[in-house]
């Protein structure tokens, strides 16, 4: 896409947030977002992304999209995960190694169970989607 | 010196055309000189002499500003150079100790490099993971939570690589 | 199989100690005993913070949140929540005394963080510009170019009673106005992304985590004042934060967000990225411009202010990264909205990068108001390892210390000035019982003395002269006169000082000295570091009644300066000890005293 106009702009962000409102029907609906700012990287995040790619890979999980975003601020639970996906609740797990990461995409992933002991809480509401409005 | 003997480096095409790009720019000075430190892991005497000949600026102005920044060297690090992390939350979870442990395993003091060049020793002002604290940094590579134990591993990892 | 509630138990130390487990084990039979075991998982999670309301239970999808929960409650939780789908309203925790929450009346969140600047970090992808603009990116800006004047732009940052990040606290919309009333061919706006306090990364993470956000801020600024170009000065330290920020600025170029017609508004504006190089002193404005030009980074007197003389002579706007990150947000929700949040001198939320001897360290935005206790225990989760709360340290190399006994003050700008300490920009480092105070303030006296960049001889010769001193005094070289020496000193520094580095270089030790005279007197009177940490005072010794003999400390020791016969308690030769503290490290009968 080229130089935007205002119109242009408002179109586009009207298509991605629709986009993003439909993960659950897509054929892209697993959604799993690894924080890769520089304390995550250092605490090991690259080693749990190879791990999600190969586990996805090994058990032929298509639906499944691996993406990086920044830093989630939980530093002492770093490396830091969320998982997306229909029929389960957003899930923000901490301490993911690359075990952690395997055990993520057999247990939440395929079997829909929720991995014990790495479950951490969402800091804060969001104020772009509804909250503090 | 002859003026000949101060063109006596060679720079890369990359740095050549950075210079170029840059020249006309102004302010320009600290960008090159980390494109020069980029470039030879430090920056040698006879480079800032080439600098100060192609930018036209007095060879004590690049001394005066490379010498203010504690990011620019002017020695030779080792080829692997280790960070120990000086910000206070590592400081407060025993940077020093790190420091003074790898001193004893290298046998080096702090900015000397070990005699077979693979390794030298500096304190850095916070990298910035103060979440993982103490932390060090070797190379790219940024070691979170680090203890006393863990360093011969560490520095057997990078040797001779 | 599918689960249809999720039951998490907190299982973080503090809520550990006051039985968690038990509470988990009741759950699972429990859940067992009606028959609803395959209904509802039930897990032990990391920490939620609000340890003190702790033994905490979260069941999701309702999100409800239960606080002080004892065993005996689970078959209850089961029964109601699980088997009837009805909260047990009793133990739900009371959000009504949350200080976000009063901020905004008809939500109810038990959360103690409000993320306006970290809105994006965690969630989006950095590196991909339609996630932004999904999330209202890019809404400001349009919105300013096509129905704000630059007038109505200052209007609402006013309304906002946004004030600068950085550590002074200048209230942004006079700052923007100053350089926008000034005539001037060029003007510029400059992000100050040289975050050099040692204990602080909150501007690191927002580049890294939202770039985007940047861009639009400085873009909203440049068409405020009249300015083309924009400088963002970042320290070369941060490779992932500039290569986030390169491929930021690519993107928005290839959508005409940055460069010539902006939207199609005639408007033009593109930026450039300037490399510190590892300079304290470059957080100074004038300092940073000098820099920025290509100079060493030495402050200039003001007047002239950057607003009409900065960056090669022309007017210049400079904010830091966390001030910049609040913009597109005011402007898009409104001034009102942003003010609403906070207290009555300073609105909005301020970030944190808490650190040191806390169990959950982290990058924390909490409104303005917000008590320390809140961020140290319903955040932080407390001391690591169960110590005592010493003191947390706010301001950096600029600050000082603020003790236990005014854990309970609100953050804002007056309230940390009025402790000695300043507001900052969101340095919070914990310490413990460990910690010595003394110790702590020679670390920043020598951070600042090295970073002093020489050009004014009250910071130049009084930070060593005080410098000096400290040492002495860490070495048990001490006196009381020193005392009376340093405080003259810090007067004569923080009076005569050319700019803030040396204004403020005095402010750790001078906070240390109010609140813990008694570790000085300790170390000067009794030549004793009370919290051990001052290794010329610190003596080893070996408890004969503990020590078996079982020789490993001889064998560890550095400088074998331990000696004894086999199976018999030995000692330390204290004239040759380093007191490197290995003994004390390795014994495992806790034979070995520190003193």
């Amino acid at each position: 896409m080229g130089k935007l106009t205002l119109e242009e702009l408002k179109k586009l962000r009207e298509s991605k947030q629709k986009e993003m409102s439909l993960r659950d029907t897509s054929d892209k609906n697993v959604h799993i977002i690894i924080g890769m700012g520089t304390c995550g990287i250092a605490a090991g995040a690259k080693d749990a992304y190879s791990a999600f790619v190969d586990e996805l890979a090994a058990h032929n999980l298509g639906n499944v999209t691996v993406k990086q975003t920044g830093c989630m601020g939980l530093c002492h639970a770093e490396p830091t995960v969320e998982v997306i996906m229909p029929e389960m609740p957003r899930i923000i797990y901490g301490n993911v190694n690359a075990q952690v990461a395997r055990d993520i995409v057999r247990k939440h992933v395929l079997g829909k169970i929720l991995v014990n002991d790495h479950v951490f809480d969402r800091p804060a509401i969001d104020i772009v989607e509804g909250g503090g409005n | 010196m002859s003026v000949n003997a101060i063109a006596d480096i060679e720079f890369s095409s990359e740095l050549t055309d950075f210079i170029t790009e840059w020249k006309e720019k102004p302010g320009n000075l600290i960008m090159i000189l980390h494109k020069v430190q980029q470039e030879f892991g430090f920056i040698p005497r006879e480079a800032a002499m080439k600098v100060s000949e192609l930018l036209d600026v007095p060879l004590a102005k690049i001394y005066g500003v490379a010498t203010f920044y504690h990011f620019f060297k002017l020695k030779k690090p080792g080829k692997h150079n280790i960070q120990v992390c000086m910000g206070t939350a590592c400081y407060l979870k025993g940077g020093q100790d790190l420091v003074e442990e790898l001193q004893s395993l290298l046998g080096v003091e702090l900015e000397e490099v070990t005699d077979d060049g693979e390794f030298s020793i500096e304190t850095v002002r916070c990298v910035g993971c103060c979440g993982l604290a103490p932390v060090m940094v070797v190379g790219d590579e940024v070691f979170g939570k680090v203890e006393k134990q863990q360093l011969p591993e560490i520095i057997a990892k990078f040797r001779n690589r | 199989m599918n689960f249809k509630q999720y039951i998490l138990v907190c299982g973080g130390t503090g809520c550990e100690s006051s039985k968690s487990d038990e509470i988990y084990r009741n759950l699972l039979s429990a859940a067992e005993s009606k028959d609803v075991k395959s209904d509802v998982q039930i897990l032990k999670t990391g920490c939620f913070g609000l340890c003190e309301k702790g033994p905490i239970v979260k069941v999701l999808p309702d999100e409800s949140f239960y606080v002080h929960v004892k065993p005996e409650d689970a078959t209850e939780i089961i029964e109601e929540h699980v088997i009837k789908g009805r909260e047990v309203k009793r133990l739900l925790y009371d959000t009504s005394d949350s200080k976000a929450n009063k901020a905004m009346e008809n939500l109810d969140f038990y959360q103690k963080q409000f993320r306006i600047v970290l809105r994006n970090c965690g969630v989006i992808n950095p590196e991909d510009i339609d996630e932004y603009i999904a999330r209202d990116g890019y809404a400001a800006l349009s919105k300013v170019l096509s129905e704000m004047t630059p007038d109505d732009v200052i209007a609402e940052l006013k309304i906002s009673g946004l004030r600068g990040r950085g550590g002074a606290g200048f209230p942004t919309w006079l700052k923007w106005n100053l350089t926008k009333e000034v005539e001037s061919d060029q003007k510029y706006v400059v992000c100050n992304a040289d975050e050099g306090d040692p204990g602080a990364y909150m501007d690191r993470s927002t580049l890294e985590g939202d770039p985007h956000s940047l861009i639009e801020a400085m873009a909203i600024a440049a068409y405020t004042i009249g300015a083309d170009y924009g400088y963002i000065y970042i320290r070369a330290e941060y490779p992932l934060a500039i290569n986030r920020l390169k491929i930021a600025m690519e993107q928005a170029r290839g959508y005409g967000l940055l460069g010539k017609d902006i939207l199609g508004s005639g408007f033009n504006f593109d930026l450039e990225i300037r490399l510190g190089a590892g300079a304290f002193v470059c957080g100074e404005e004038t300092a940073l411009i000098a820099s920025l030009e290509g100079e060493r980074g030495m402050p200039r007197p003001r007047p002239p202010f950057p607003s009409v003389k900065g960056v090669f002579g022309k007017p210049t706007v400079i904010n830091n990264v966390e001030t910049w990150a609040n913009v597109p947000v005011i402007l898009h929700k409104g001034g009102k909205w942003f003010a609403s949040i906070g207290t009555e001198d300073s609105k909005g939320t301020k970030v944190f990068a808490l650190t040191g001897k806390i169990n959950n360290s982290g990058l924390v935005e909490v409104p303005m108001g917000t008590t320390l206790r809140e961020i140290v225990y319903d955040i932080g989760g407390g001391i690591k390892d169960g110590k005592k709360f010493k003191a947390v340290q706010t301001g950096g190399p600029s600050g000082g210390v603020i003790t236990a006994d005014y854990i309970d003050t609100p953050i804002d700008y007056a309230s940390l000035q009025k402790l000695g300490s300043i507001m900052g920009s969101g340095g919070m480092i914990i310490m413990d019982e460990d910690d010595c105070m003394v110790d702590v303030a020679k670390f920043y006296l020598d951070f600042t003395v090295d970073e002093s960049c020489g050009k004014c001889a009250p910071c130049r010769v009084g930070g060593k002269t005080m410098l000096h001193l400290l040492e002495g005094i860490t070495k048990g070289k001490g006196t009381m006169d020193d005392i009376e020496k340093m405080k003259k000193i810090a007067l004569g520094m923080s009076k005569a000082s050319l700019c803030g580095l040396g204004q403020t270089a005095p402010n750790p030790v001078l906070s240390t000295l109010r609140y813990f005279e008694d570790e000085y007197l300790a170390h000067i009177q009794e030549k004793r570091c009370p919290a051990g940490k001052c290794k010329d005072l610190t003596v080893y010794e070996i408890i004969s009644d503990k020590c078996i003999g079982c020789g490993l400390c001889a064998r560890r020791c550095p400088v074998s300066c331990i000696s004894g016969e086999k199976r018999q308690p030995h000692v330390i030769d204290q004239e040759k000890c380093i007191k490197c503290g290995e003994c004390y490290s390795v014994c495992k009968f806790e034979a070995v005293s520190k003193k």
